[in-house]
């Protein structure tokens, strides 16, 4: 009743939602029941009613497969690595950055590091291609260092260090900015009084600057460790082939060639209920978390 | 000391930001016979500096289809999706409207948790959208991320300017359109520019739901020429048959900077509001 006098209050908002609503039932919450295709053996003509049910058969078969292990392996590694290499990298660009004195010469450099972030993931991955090939930039600076001239991209070892390098090379000047502006934060007047104290450069980096991006820093640091499982698709298939699975093939890549190329609809949809089942629990566990130490929080 | 250290090591890195994209630009310029057997970086175009590689690329079928599929994606996608979630935005935003937090659950409820790839698939073919044009814009027009940013520059507004609308008998989409879009000008703008660069960049959708080449996206047609090594566009072009191998390497950089070129012409201007959305996008979380 309470809802129907709400709807007879604000009968224009309850029509402004109803284009939005129905978004979210058609591509949000009907593929949520979709799932379902997961314990059935989906075909297009049964549809999501009439398939046969299978019950937790294509789990059992995930599960006792050679890719559950690897395509799990691979997601952490290259979730694992992207953080430990790709998480400091921006906020010692971001510190190095604020040392700098010179207006123009910070402005530039700032300028130039957003400058990969604009290239589309399809061109970043065509450069990369390129530049990593037997005879590409990349290659030839290999060889200039003493290193073998091959085809880097179609050698598993090399996957995921250059995955990683070029996730850097896009992402270190945008990813900086947030703590350009936690820096730009920190009041100049902690710095006046520890250089009074006779507090150094360093010192003043160690016990001003550290501390003054710390929450800015832990609050990204817990909500990365939420998306630990979900290493997105698209780079992967743009970069990876059939020598490089081993080391390349992510749980989602795994989804999209075994669903969309090899058309095993449920089975793949299993696979993937059992990622976005993994991926929500992270969620909401590390939002718990960056909850507790901020009031920062998705939700 | 310490500073000479510094510079030196931010003006490295900001080489490292710049020269493949500098060799690429130079490279594009070169001669194809020179460049297929150049080693190293590309400082200045190699011979005489000259447009052949463009002149191959675009008359090749597919780069201007994509470009013109592109901006049709781009702009009515982006007319779409900012409809929608104003709208989204505005009703959730406004104090009066009860219910506004069940439904803003229901929306963010979303953002935890999806069907995923497949279900969705399915979803989007039985409603029988497969090779269709809105099948790259429909599925994903609200971002529930843009309509957090927009909810909250909505709730700024004070209240006073719509309850004297109201007074003057304005109606809910006057007041939306009228008075409170206008006031968020600035998060508007970081939002659509959050659409269109998305749309811009797009290619997995028009991938796995087009059929027909003449739909395809521009980054559809770049991912065939740069990653799936397709020479059919060097091979059609003219008078190109006995040279393929030879332009290979110059038509790719210059379908790299063809590809690239609008998204560059507009990065100071992006660059200025994307670092806005930063901003706006780190203080809701």
């Amino acid at each position: 009743m309470k809802f129907l006098r709400d709807i007879k209050r604000n009968p224009g908002l309850y029509i402004i939602m109803i284009p939005v609503l129905a978004f979210f039932i058609i591509f949000a919450y009907v593929p949520m029941f979709g799932i379902v295709m997961a314990f059935q053996n989906y075909t297009p003509k049964g549809g999501f009613f009439h398939s046969e049910f299978v019950g937790l058969k294509h789990f059992i078969d995930f599960f006792g497969s050679v890719y559950f292990g690897r395509t799990i392996g691979n997601t952490l590694a290259i979730s694992i690595l992207n953080l430990v290499f790709g998480f400091p990298i921006p906020i010692i660009f971001a510190l190095m950055l604020n040392e700098v004195g010179n207006k123009y010469f910070k402005k530039t450099i700032q300028t130039v590091s957003y400058l990969p972030y604009f290239i589309s993931v399809v061109v970043v991955c065509g450069l990369i291609a390129d530049f990593t090939a037997s005879d590409g930039l990349v290659t030839e600076l290999i060889v200039a260092l003493g290193g073998e001239r091959m085809n880097y991209l179609g050698q598993a070892q090399f996957f995921r260090p250059i995955y990683i390098l070029s996730d850097m090379w896009q992402g270190i000047g945008f990813n900086s900015i947030i703590y350009l502006a936690a820096l730009s934060g920190i009041d100049q007047e902690l710095y006046e009084a520890a250089a009074l104290d006779g507090a150094g450069r360093w010192r003043q980096t160690l016990h001003v600057t550290l501390p003054g991006i710390a929450s800015t820093v832990i609050i990204l640091l817990i909500l990365r460790m939420g998306s630990m499982f979900s290493v997105g698709y698209e780079k992967i298939i743009l970069l990876y082939n059939t020598n490089t699975y081993e080391t390349a093939d992510v749980i989602s890549s795994y989804v999209y060639r075994m669903g969309l190329q090899n058309m095993n609809y449920s089975y793949s949809a299993a696979v993937g209920l059992f990622n976005s089942v993994i991926n929500t629990a992270l969620l909401v566990i590390s939002n718990k978390i960056s909850a507790k130490f901020s009031d920062t929080s998705l939700f | 000391m310490f500073l000479v250290i510094l510079y030196i090591l931010l003006g490295i890195m900001g080489l490292i930001f710049i020269v493949p994209v500098w060799h690429v630009v130079m490279a594009s310029f070169s001669e194809a016979r020179l460049l297929a057997s150049n080693t190293g970086v590309v400082l200045l175009p190699l011979g005489t500096p000259s447009i052949g590689g463009y002149k191959i690329v675009l008359t090749a079928p597919g780069i201007i289809s994509g470009y013109g599929n592109t901006a049709f994606y781009v702009i009515v996608g982006t007319v779409i999706s900012m409809l929608l979630t104003i709208m989204g935005a505005y009703a959730l935003s406004r104090k009066g409207f009860e219910y506004r937090n069940v439904f803003m659950l229901i929306l963010s409820f979303t953002m935890l948790f999806n069907g995923g790839m497949i279900p969705t698939y399915m979803v989007v073919r039985n409603l029988g959208l497969y090779n269709s044009r809105w099948a790259v814009i429909i599925p994903s027009a609200i971002s529930v991320f843009n309509l957090i940013i927009l909810r909250t520059a909505f709730q700024e507004v004070p209240a006073s300017l719509e309850e004297s609308a109201k007074l003057d008998g304005a109606n809910e989409f006057t007041i939306m359109f009228r008075i409170i879009v206008p006031l968020a000008k600035a998060s508007i703008a970081v939002v659509v520019l959050y659409y269109a660069v998305g749309i811009w960049n797009s290619w997995f959708p028009a991938m796995i739901y087009l059929k027909d080449r003449d739909k395809f996206p521009l980054q559809l047609i770049l991912r065939e020429t740069l990653l799936v090594n397709d020479s059919s566009m060097i091979a059609s072009s003219a008078d190109a048959q006995n040279a393929t191998n030879l332009d290979r390497k110059l038509v790719k950089y210059c379908t790299i900077v063809v590809g690239t070129l609008p998204i560059m012409c507009f990065y100071p201007f992006i660059q200025k509001y994307f670092t806005k959305g930063v901003m706006i996008g780190a203080v809701k979380g």
